[in-house]
């Protein structure tokens, strides 16, 4: 008997996208890894401006979890082909999302009620991290919001359910990153300040 | 996001697949030779790619040359193209350090990262795992756009008004961060800067795509301990970028940051002209830091590519099995590991703690011990092989030569001592010429020679290669032997004219040696240009298998469209070495061959496991 050895490779295989997702996860958490180092040796390194962090970042912190227990919800309605369920606790991770950005955004405004500025003459790099972290963690939550649409969009065109769980499963993984690496920063400057 | 989109076009592309000789027919020629998914087609733009860079780059390095050979002369020749940059037939200073800093920048970043493993990877992985493409050629392709993004942008800097990006290719704040400080540091550095960006995003789709079609689609048979060198190595160089490259987005960030937004990472108490900055309580070696975590790395994922395609064509030639195949994979991934952990032999003299100076200094020369591996695999397995002297041979031996010769020298200035001396001399230069520089590009060459057929369906004119070999492996070390001994006396590196200094007045004939030396090596580049587009056109019909050679791209047909095999997938039953093998009728056996075909041969634990 012959087998067909494209249809074999085609059973062994990891999912690709999958594989990729976490690849490009791998990147980003290097790019953490060396903006929190920087600060690290920054920190080290004197001259050094202690202010307290805004108080709204724990609410935000609190929020995003919300949002990670919601698309975990989402994503168990789709295996049980609960549709109903499955556009709530999507639109319910969106809501949280976009909760948390705003909350992101509150806490900006009071680091710069408090005269802690990003750039400029009475900037100190201490404050400036604390800008590039949230800022560039917000800026991947954005994508992360992006993708969260697009699986909407497909939920509403009834493509999301037991049988085709790729899509959501991927943004599923993604989110819960995106949560993981803010708790991970948070607890960071909590320590570090 | 782009990710589903893979996702749709993967399922049509799954739906095509059993009939798609007749999905080649209906595809435009937008779709087959510009914004193509297919592997081969973006292998070979980024080769074209590449050869185009390198040309800029040797040009720029020809024209700094000139200057450092012959800084009495005037160049009034040049005022037509050059325009400002020369005046009265003098280079402008700041014109010759952008002339460094460019051709740096291309030759480590464009030419040997992203033309050679853009071509060797994408053009290879498929082809010896026995795949009919990239997990994703979507992304692929964007890969591909995205330098061609970046390459524009780089491009462009040539020309602006203030000059390219002038810092060196290593952009240390703050001269790079500062306008005030070189005409260069204005538009022409935020132009690298963005090139960059976009570069770093290219080689992560890239990256992701190499490490994802290894892992999951070799064909049956082909487990990872079958794998030919040259896929171990481009699998670890994919890895490399992949936790490399990211540090150096967020080192650009953070400098974009200061250069743009007034914050200060890296800037701290500058006074230009007099006058205080407002940046204070940033720290310049911080960037270093960054930098090098990549930039060392970097120098790897330049050199790992070629470790992988020498070994191939020196056992191929040589008509044995590769000597230590598992210490040659052992080595690569020690190698790998260790580059990470060496970054700061960079630094020695950059005020860094001398205690961590010491700590630097062991590990780096740890990574001598895995690179002797190499080497002496190399020459063991070259050692009493009956050998076959193609072009593409005599470059992966003399690769080996260079590697040797420029390896050395690392091992000396990884002694933090003797680095206060030699620090910023053109010993540095001579070291990272030879062993990356040269090597890469011989490994480079050795490669386009070798899978010329496979590309193009037609032979290179040997000829015509061993002309182009001879002359320039003579220049390469002509150029770059003299070099170490200016660097020695402590001949610094980057300086537009040394006729100041009295001491180094008596290098005035080596340094004119080394000028022409290297104008001609830039010369004979013209003779492998002509050879290859003649080639492409004219050149001698290929076989399946000219070099007759184990691995699976020479199971395809001479031009293997796209699908690569028109039958099913081939199956894997051996090592892709199995060169000179006692008792078999010829002296190589493909790696589709199974063993029931070849009993004479066998040996004793050798059968098919099903
Ligand atoms: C035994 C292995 C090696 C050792 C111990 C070694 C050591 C060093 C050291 C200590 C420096 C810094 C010198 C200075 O700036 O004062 C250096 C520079 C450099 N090395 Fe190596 N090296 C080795 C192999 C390689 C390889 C394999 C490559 C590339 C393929 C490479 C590429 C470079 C480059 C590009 C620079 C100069 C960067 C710059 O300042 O512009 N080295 N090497
Ligand atoms: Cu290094």
């Amino acid at each position: 008997m012959i087998m067909n050895p494209e249809l074999q490779a085609e059973q062994r295989r990891v999912n690709p996208l999958k594989f990729m997702l976490i690849l490009l996860i791998v990147s980003i958490v290097m790019m953490f890894a060396a903006f929190t180092s920087a600060y690290i040796v920054r920190r080290e390194e004197g001259n050094w401006l202690e202010f307290d962090l805004p108080a709204v970042l724990i609410i935000n912190t609190v929020v995003l979890i919300l949002s990670s227990i919601f698309m975990q919800w989402a994503y168990a309605s789709a295996k049980k082909d609960n549709l109903k369920n499955l556009k709530i606790a999507l639109l319910l991770t969106i809501v949280a999302g976009t909760a948390f950005l705003i909350g992101q955004w509150q806490g900006w405004g009071e680091l710069v009620r408090n005269n802690v500025y990003f750039g400029g003459s009475t900037s100190n790099p201490s404050g400036s991290f604390l800008y590039v972290l949230t800022g560039v963690h917000a800026f991947h939550l954005i994508t992360g919001l992006i993708f969260l649409i697009i699986v909407v969009i497909s939920a509403l065109k009834y493509k999301v359910h037991s049988r085709n769980l790729n899509r959501i499963e991927l943004c599923t993984i993604y989110w819960h990153f995106l949560g993981a690496l803010w708790i991970y920063l948070y607890v960071f400057l909590v320590l570090n300040h | 996001m782009s990710s589903t989109d893979i996702s749709l076009h993967k399922d049509v592309h799954l739906g095509h697949d059993d009939h798609h000789d007749d999905h080649d027919h209906d595809q435009s020629f937008i779709e087959k030779y510009i914004f193509s998914q297919d592997h081969k087609v973006i292998a070979k733009q980024f080769l074209f790619a590449g050869i185009f860079w390198a040309v800029i780059g040797g040009l720029l390095s020809s024209l700094f040359r000139m200057q450092l050979g012959f800084p009495e002369a005037t160049f009034t020749f040049l005022e037509p193209i050059l325009g400002k940059w020369v005046d009265g037939g003098k280079l402008n200073p700041e014109f010759y350090l952008a002339l460094v800093t460019m051709h740096g920048t291309i030759m480590v970043f464009f030419v040997l990262t992203a033309g050679l493993s853009g071509t060797f990877s994408n053009f290879l992985i498929p082809l010896q795992i026995g795949a009919r493409d990239m997990a994703s050629g979507f992304m692929n392709m964007l890969s591909f756009w995205f330098f061609f993004l970046a390459s524009v942008i780089m491009f462009y800097s040539l020309f602006l008004e203030t000059g390219p990006a002038a810092g060196g290719w290593t952009v240390y704040p703050p001269l790079s961060a500062l306008p005030q400080a070189i005409s260069g540091s204005g538009a022409g550095m935020t132009m690298w800067l963005v090139s960059m960006a976009l570069f770093i995003v290219s080689q992560l789709l890239g990256g992701v795509n190499y490490i994802t079609t290894v892992i999951n689609m070799r064909t049956r048979g082909l487990s990872m301990t079958k794998l030919p060198l040259t896929i171990w190595a481009f699998f670890l160089t994919a890895v490399l970028g992949l936790l490399a490259f990211p540090v150096l987005f967020s080192a650009a960030l953070l400098l974009i940051f200061d250069r743009s937004f007034g914050t200060s990472f890296f800037l701290s108490d500058i006074y230009v002209a007099g006058e205080a900055l407002t940046h204070t309580g940033g720290s310049p070696v911080l960037f270093q830091h960054l930098f090098w975590f990549l930039g060392h790395p970097e120098v790897y994922i330049v050199i790992l590519p070629t470790f992988g395609i020498v070994s191939e064509i020196i056992a191929t030639n040589s008509r044995k099995p590769i000597f230590g195949y598992r210490a040659m994979i052992g080595s690569m991934l020690g190698i790998a590991l260790l580059s990470f952990v060496v970054w700061a032999h960079h630094m020695f003299v950059s005020g860094m703690n001398p205690f961590l100076g010491s700590v630097f200094m062991f590990l780096t020369l740890i990574i001598a011990v895995p690179s002797a591996v190499k080497v002496f695999n190399w020459i063991a397995t070259l050692w009493r092989g009956n050998i076959n002297f193609t072009t593409a041979m005599l470059f992966s031996v003399a690769f080996v030569s260079l590697f040797i010769s420029g390896g050395v020298t690392g091992i000396i200035l990884g002694n933090s001592a003797l680095d206060i001396q030699l620090h910023d001399t053109y010993f540095v230069v001579a070291h990272f010429h030879l062993v990356m520089g040269s090597a890469a590009f011989f490994g480079m060459y050795a490669g386009v020679y070798h899978w010329f057929p496979k590309m193009f369906g037609r032979m290179m004119e040997e000829k015509l290669g061993y002309l182009h070999f001879w002359i320039t492996f003579a220049c390469v070390y002509l150029i770059f032997m003299p070099m170490h001994y200016i660097g020695i006396a402590g001949f610094p590196r980057r300086y537009y004219t040394w006729t100041g200094f009295e001491t180094f007045n008596k290098f005035m004939d080596m340094n004119t040696f080394i000028t022409i030396a290297a104008i001609v090596a830039f010369a004979a580049q013209f003779l492998f240009l002509f050879n290859f587009i003649y080639s492409i056109f004219r050149g001698r019909r290929a076989t399946e298998n000219p070099w007759k050679s184990n691995t699976l791209e020479w199971t395809t047909p001479v031009n293997p469209g796209h699908g690569n095999w028109p039958g099913p997938l081939p199956v894997v039953y051996r090592w892709p070495y199995d060169y000179s093998k006692p008792g078999a009728p010829e002296d190589f056996i493909p790696q589709n061959v199974p063993f029931s075909q070849t009993q004479s041969s066998n040996l004793p634990h050798e059968r098919d496991t099903e």
